[in-house]
């Protein structure tokens, strides 16, 4: 792992120095792209407003649309694996659901739910509700048949092949889709800004590209894609604390 | 000895598909019993029944000569496939059918401790299924059986996924596990000289439905061991269950063509 690490450590590196190399050498205007280096002073001067406005602000829909849509997602996978009538009912509204282009709905839940917090929240649950709902329900649903016999024939009780068989099995599912739902957390809450805010990453990246204050875009387009990473890596870590066997798979035997 | 396990007059149906017609089988406390035939006749349908994942359209199944209508729970099932769980630790997987059955996990947990090292297993207890030897899953499998029902274990197919010389040792390890649990053993098998080598009977399934199961007793003296092969006694009967089974597989593919 470690010698991934210093691969990608040098790709980084070269791909900054090719890029300042670039605005320098052909002499790029900056307002159409900036040097790296640029990208770095306007972050550090515009860092009292960046991090302790914007990515404030953008951080609270992230984290909050976030956790409605688990909360709201588990619940709607469970009662789907748990009532067949409400499977029947729902599910193909859920796969429906994944043809809708969400971007053009976002103006719809900004109508609905206002310009202020709970408007942002909203298209950030609508851009992550589905991922969370849909792995969760399939995870749930592709327990092992010849496990579940053999659990039947120790005379469990449908309560124990849920707890014991379906509920750990359905876990790596269940993080796959709230990795994916992690990363467009940060897309929906951006959006929800562009649509109307007056604060947030998405908002302060929308003016300052209509300032031509290019530096500023690209710092702000950097704050939201490492938001992005390390929501990423924190529900690996989470994921890893859930189910210790797979940090032992490399070692098999 | 007393009966263990008895099917009496038993007819079952998939569907229209007929597996079994009439059929009697009773298997004696503490015998070890190989059930061999072709594929797809419906052993597994046979320890499905005998499990209680299925019931017996006609007749009954008795368990310990009692008849028993919910017989899940009961007995110890090994799957053909270990069937482990890839989330639990050895410890915890042995543990499965005890906490089932409503024991603490901790103690639970305390009592699969204390038979690990009888199963060479002491030093693998907080390890996963995925770092363990096909052959060591195996016998973690047996003894979360033998927690979900020692006198009567139903082993399918085993060591099916093992190779050869794996194959080989757990066969005789079986063995010495048979003798010390004194369980009831039904295995199913598509391995003639492991059928021989294990059992007291062999039953000989065959016909489409099932009806009268051929059986034959292993005229082999124990204690066992690999060499046993080579005894006159096994050779004979191993020859007379390949006729048997080459009989049947004429049998079954003339209709076979006749609808083709």
């Amino acid at each position: 792992m470690m010698g991934r690490g210093i691969w990608f450590g040098i790709s980084i590196a070269i791909f900054l120095l090719v890029w300042e190399a670039v605005c320098r050498f052909f002499g790029v205007p900056p307002f159409i792209l900036p040097p790296p280096s640029a990208v770095v002073v306007s972050l550090w001067d515009l860092r009292a407003s960046l991090v302790g406005v914007h990515l404030w602000a953008t951080l609270q829909e992230v984290l909050l649309g976030l956790s409605i849509s688990i909360v709201f997602g588990i619940s709607l996978a469970f009662a789907m694996i748990r009532s067949r009538i409400v499977e029947r009912l729902v599910y193909p509204y859920i796969v429906i659901s994944q043809t809708i282009p969400i971007i053009a709905l976002s103006p719809v839940f900004i109508l609905w739910f206002g310009y202020d917090l709970s408007g942002k929240i909203a298209v950030t649950i609508l851009f992550t509700f589905f991922p969370i709902v849909v792995n969760t329900y399939d995870g749930l649903r592709s327990t092992d048949k010849e496990m579940l016999q053999l659990l039947k024939t120790m005379g469990a009780t449908n309560g124990q092949i849920f707890t014991k068989l379906q509920l750990p099995s359905s876990l790596p599912h269940f993080f796959s889709g709230l990795k994916v739902a992690a990363t467009y957390s940060v897309a929906g809450a951006t959006i929800g800004e562009w649509l109307g805010a007056s604060e947030g990453l998405g908002y302060f990246g929308r003016r300052a590209s209509g300032n031509f204050q290019a530096p500023a875009l690209f710092a702000s387009v950097l704050l939201l894609s490492i938001l992005g990473m390390l929501l990423f890596w924190l529900v690996g870590r989470i994921e890893r604390h859930f189910s210790p066997h797979m940090k032992t798979k490399g070692e098999q035997q | 000895m007393g009966e263990q396990l008895a099917f009496a007059d038993v007819s079952f149906s998939y569907g229209d598909k007929q597996i079994l017609d009439h059929f009697d089988l009773r298997v004696e406390k503490g015998e070890f019993v190989s059930l061999i035939g072709p594929s797809g006749i419906g052993k597994s349908t046979l320890f499905q029944l005998i499990a209680g994942l299925l019931e017996p359209g006609q007749g009954e199944i008795r368990l310990g000569s009692v008849a028993v209508a919910n017989r899940l729970g009961q007995v110890g099932y090994m799957p053909q496939r270990d069937q482990l769980m890839p989330w639990r630790t050895i410890v915890e997987n042995a543990a499965l059918p005890l906490e089932i059955k409503g024991m603490k996990k901790k103690e639970a947990h305390e009592r699969v401790r204390q038979q690990l090292p009888r199963y060479g297993l002491q030093d693998w207890a907080d390890s996963y299924p995925a770092q363990l030897s096909g052959g060591m899953r195996q016998r973690v499998s047996f003894l979360r059986a033998l927690f979900s029902g020692a006198e009567m274990m139903l082993l399918d197919e085993p060591f099916s996924a093992l190779d050869g010389i794996t194959r080989m040792d757990m066969q005789e390890w079986l063995m010495e596990k048979w003798q010390e649990t004194g369980s009831t053993m039904l295995m199913i098998t598509h391995d003639i000289d492991e059928a021989i080598l294990l059992a007291d009977r062999i039953i000989v399934l065959s016909g489409s439905p099932i009806t009268k199961p051929i059986e034959l007793t292993v005229p082999v003296s124990r204690p066992r061991t690999a060499s046993s092969r080579n005894q006159a006694g096994f050779l004979a009967l191993r020859e007379q269950i390949w006729e048997l089974l080459r009989q049947e597989r004429q049998a079954a593919t003339k209709p076979l063509r006749r609808e083709a």
